[in-house]
């Protein structure tokens, strides 16, 4: 699809557009329905948008995978991560009450950190799974 | 009333996509149809005040689960073949189909049991979810009480599945990451050994 | 009449499930069979709304002024499915693609065949 103008256009145009609602869907999802899991789907598909229009290479030139598989790790690192830190201020696990000085504030910050885990961990995984599944069964010379 | 019509309606297009997948056999067909289905019950979901969930069911089964699916047939099947169909059933349908009416129907009495349908009343309302609805903005400051539920009361459910979500991309990746060296055909491969 | 309009709802989610679990068990090409899963799949997720949906609630996002809202749970359980769903479909496709450089095919038949195990 590398050479068909009105999809270039289009995409270069929506992609910033899917990228914005994705951080808008992981930050507000407190307030509005969303989340770290549908921003982190919303966030790959932006990138899934990309590899189908330029080319999986770009697209790995982009995101390259070393960099994705760190990223899915450190996803749930940081989820485990809040949880270890609120044990050491003397919570329970995962108690975010102690995170900072009143109850609530702790327990908003502790919401917004592990749901940007989650969005961290989702967004890397489908973006594995989809390079994984674009590149099977294709030489290095058919995925340039 | 309208609400109950407008259910009626997305419920009933949604059985008839499910057995129209049945019944296709050019596999593309059956791809474009599961994302059909998978977007309407995502409206399905906003009908029935989910929207969490029908935002994640219209991103995720409707957008990704289509895209894979896809991506997985254009490796199964060969370029030159179009039509990209799955062979004639060899089976009579009897056995499945009365396995599939006995429980069917075995279920649907199952439902006289059940609460009427949005019912306040009902005792899946009156356990938990008064609590979590009343307490949940004065104690976590959060509006969204799904957010609520899903971050700070279930974290730990939580990181339990997003655990699972990780473990499932390395299993992707064990199992088809990185690309084939050669291809040698199953016959011969079972020759040599 | 009554009676209908109560329960409508969960026999359509039953004959969506029926649907998804005939395609599983009657036909024997391996992506079919992973389509009636997730037919399966998302009919058990129209279930567990239907059970948390309140009749004139609102959407669980607190505001002034409304009362009634919808249950929450059933909410937060399926929103997670979902996604593990997804991760475990594609696990399963993954296996599929497996199966298909092995066999040469992701007919079922074809496959026993092979094996010469029916």
């Amino acid at each position: 699809m590398k050479h068909n103008l009105i999809l270039r256009v289009v995409s270069k145009f929506l992609i910033p557009l899917i990228f914005l609602f994705a951080l808008y869907v992981q930050f507000h999802g407190d307030f509005g329905p969303g989340g770290g899991f549908q921003a982190g789907i919303i966030f790959s598909t932006g990138i899934i948008l990309y590899a189908l229009v330029f080319g999986v290479a770009s697209a790995k030139k982009v995101i390259p995978p070393y960099i994705l598989r760190a990223l899915a790790s450190l996803g749930v690192l940081i989820y485990a991560a809040t949880g270890v830190a609120s044990l050491l201020l003397g919570g329970n696990y995962l108690e975010y009450g102690v995170l900072a000085s009143t109850q609530v504030a702790g327990q908003h910050l502790g919401i917004l950190v592990i749901e940007l885990g989650v969005g961290i961990t989702v967004m890397a995984v489908m973006l594995i799974i989809f390079f994984a599944f674009a590149e099977r069964g294709r030489s290095e010379e058919e995925c340039e | 009333m309208i609400e109950s019509a407008v259910d009626i309606t997305l419920l009933s297009l949604i059985a008839i996509h499910a057995v129209a997948i049945i019944r296709m056999r050019s596999l593309f067909a059956v791809i474009m149809l599961f994302g059909g289905f998978s977007f309407l019950s995502a409206g399905l979901f906003v009908a029935m005040d989910a929207a969490d969930v029908a935002f994640t069911e219209a991103a995720v089964g409707a957008g990704i689960s289509t895209i894979l699916m896809l991506a997985t047939l254009a490796l199964t099947y060969a370029h030159e073949d179009v039509q990209k169909e799955e062979k004639q059933p060899t089976h009579k349908p009897w056995l499945p189909l009365s396995v599939v009416l006995i429980t069917g129907g075995m279920l649907i009495y199952g439902t006289s049991d059940i609460p009427a349908f949005a019912d306040p009343n009902a005792p899946a309302q009156k356990h938990v979810a008064p609590y979590y609805l009343k307490k949940s903005l004065p104690e976590t400051g959060v509006p969204n009480v799904v957010t609520a539920v899903l971050a700070s009361y279930r974290g730990f459910d939580t990181l339990g599945e997003v655990t699972v979500i990780f473990t499932a991309g390395i299993a992707v990746l064990l199992l088809i990451g990185g690309r084939r060296k050669s291809k040698i055909p199953f016959e011969t491969r079972s020759n040599k050994e | 009449m009554k009676y209908i309009v109560e329960h409508y709802n969960y026999w359509l989610v039953i004959i969506i499930m029926m649907a998804g679990f005939y395609t599983v068990i009657s036909r024997g090409n391996l992506i079919k069979k992973i389509a009636g899963l997730n037919i399966f799949q998302v009919s058990v997720f129209l279930l567990y709304i239907s059970i948390g949906n309140v009749k004139d609630g609102a959407t669980p996002i607190i505001e002034e002024g409304i009362t009634l809202y919808s249950n929450p749970l059933p909410h937060v359980l399926i929103l997670t499915a979902i996604v593990v769903g997804v991760a475990t479909t594609a696990l399963g496709l993954a296996l599929v693609v497996r199966i298909k450089e092995t066999y040469g095919t992701i007919e079922e038949d074809d496959i026993h065949n092979q094996d010469q195990s029916l």
